[in-house]
């Protein structure tokens, strides 16, 4: 099983799981530039962020085989602070960089102006970049939520075939896909989707389009929610190419848009003796 | 682990081959579409090397160069865009400080080209002091060769043993390495402390450590197989 998984935050993850996910069929991935649990103070904490996004994760990820991408964007959460707004001035400079498949993640937290006027300023710049944008459906208030966000992909320059929309669940998903956007689901061990659930939405609505993810980051999460959803999809009935479709394929598909995505990673061998992530000595 | 360059003949390398011989290689292996993009962008580049605006149009370039030409051409098309430049050492520290890794690297790569003094030594420091092999490796052409201060450089070679960098990247090795004693005290104390951990010496350690021995006084061609 070839696994791609479209949304997690390996800078939050250990090598531990990077292993793990080269066992389970992990290949490629695309990290998304998010809130760090503590806010952050200015945009020079977004540049490091950011740099370390097109540096040092992929370099840590090509170590066990798995081919790095990211997504850079002001996330909605701080969107609201004015102390982090500024970055949205350095955007422009890094959404030109080879590893950059999409703006994201984008989208509303808690429905403000400060996010409204973020989140158009964002599917702006992913159209003016030929990118296509991950946009993130908030957690509370979730159906407004994604009516208010559908209304501001309409209203922007970038198409709603251009635009992933996440986060969806049962009270989501038939109003997403109607839009005609790209479908992305984050299977969790409490919140979110659970792999049961997953495979009862794909039973009603299809595999096309539909892209599953771990959103695996410093909280309560699993970076191998992809492979159990692939599991689980199997002992349901689905045969292997509606699990390639969704696991692979469709990602592949979507963030192929930007023109950028390049799965030709550098073959490396976690064990290797002289693997710089053990630092030397050890 | 590098990357494939190591195996290839040393004349494509973006830090050994001159800028022409670059260009030859690339115009001998890009497809037609690629060839032409990166002619077009060598002339812009030429013709407009300063700044206009937030960011000058090579730069914009520079950071699609992969995409454009190929992960595996993106190091020399990077080099000679930035030859065709001339750009300075202000303008090589800010493309490397504002670049991805591969952007970074392809600096590293053209320091020889266009900086002639050790005025550009900030940025082979700077990614002596991250454990990405592939700037390591980098950092460690012609140029840290010819500039880099022994202390750093004693400790650039050692972290390569430490990371697994092939010494064979090193430029220049040979010549630093002779007679450097304080080298040779440090390649020991390395050695023991890895045996003491009953862990493995690198076999690079020991072909360096033959490097360093001064070649005997009278009796040249007894042991000297290394100099």
């Amino acid at each position: 099983m070839r696994i791609f998984d479209p949304h997690i935050h390996m800078t939050s993850r250990t090598t531990d799981d990077y292993e793990a996910m080269h066992e389970a069929g992990v290949r490629a991935v695309v990290e998304p530039a998010f809130w760090l649990g503590q806010p952050r103070t200015s945009p020079a904490s977004f540049i490091d962020y950011f740099d370390s996004l097109l540096g040092w994760e992929p370099f840590r990820a090509a170590q066990y085989g798995i081919a790095h991408h990211c997504a850079l964007a002001l996330n909605p959460k701080e969107a609201n602070d004015p102390h982090c707004t500024p970055v949205l001035d350095h955007l422009p400079r890094y959404l030109l960089k080879d590893q950059v498949v999409a703006v994201g993640e984008i989208g509303y937290d808690s429905m403000t102006p400060a996010e409204d006027l973020a989140l158009e300023h964002q599917l702006q710049l992913a159209a003016d970049h030929g990118l296509p944008a991950l946009v993130h459906t908030p957690h509370r208030d979730k159906l407004a939520g994604l009516r208010r966000t559908l209304d501001a992909v309409r209203a922007s320059a970038l198409p709603v075939e251009r635009v992933l929309l996440d986060h969806l669940n049962e009270t989501t998903v038939k109003e997403a896909k109607d839009s005609g956007s790209w479908l992305g689901f984050s299977v969790y061990p409490d919140t979110k989707m659970d792999e049961e659930r997953m495979v009862a939405v794909i039973k009603t609505f299809g595999p096309e389009k539909v892209l599953v993810n771990s959103a695996a980051d410093w909280g309560r999460s699993d970076p191998l929610k992809t492979r159990r959803v692939g599991d689980a999809l199997l002992a349901a009935g689905f045969d292997e190419d509606d699990v390639d479709l969704v696991l692979w394929r469709n990602p592949v598909a979507f963030y192929g848009l930007s023109g950028r995505l390049s799965l030709d990673v550098t073959a490396t061998d976690a064990t290797h003796e002289g693997n710089s992530i053990l630092r030397g000595g050890e | 682990m590098i990357h494939h360059r190591t195996s290839a003949p040393p004349t494509t390398h973006p830090a050994l081959a001159t800028p022409s011989d670059l260009r030859g290689h690339l115009n001998a292996h890009l497809a037609d579409t690629r060839r032409a993009w990166l002619g077009g962008a060598l002339d812009e580049a030429a013709d407009h090397p300063g700044t206009h605006g937030p960011i000058s149009v090579w730069e914009l370039r520079l950071a699609e160069a992969g995409r454009r030409c190929g992960t595996e051409y993106a190091d020399a098309v990077r080099v000679l865009i930035l030859h065709a430049a001339r750009a300075d050492t202000d303008a090589l520290t800010r493309v490397y400080r504002q670049g991805t890794a591969d952007e970074r690297r392809a600096v590293l790569h053209a320091l020889p080209h266009l900086v002639p003094g050790p005025d550009a030594l900030h940025l082979v420091e700077d990614a002596l002091r991250t454990n990405d092999t592939r700037l390591v490796a980098a950092a460690l052409g012609p140029y840290a060769a010819r500039h880099l201060a022994p202390h750093h450089w004693r400790h650039a070679v050692l972290k390569c043993l430490f990371t697994g960098v092939p010494v064979d990247e090193i430029a220049d090795l040979a010549r630093r390495a002779h007679g450097d004693t304080e080298l040779a005290r440090m390649l020991g104390d390395y050695a023991d402390e890895r045996t003491a951990a009953g862990r493995p010496v690198p076999e690079d350690l020991y072909r360096v450590l033959a490097l360093t021995a001064p070649p005997p006084a009278d009796e040249n061609g007894l042991d000297g197989k290394e100099t």
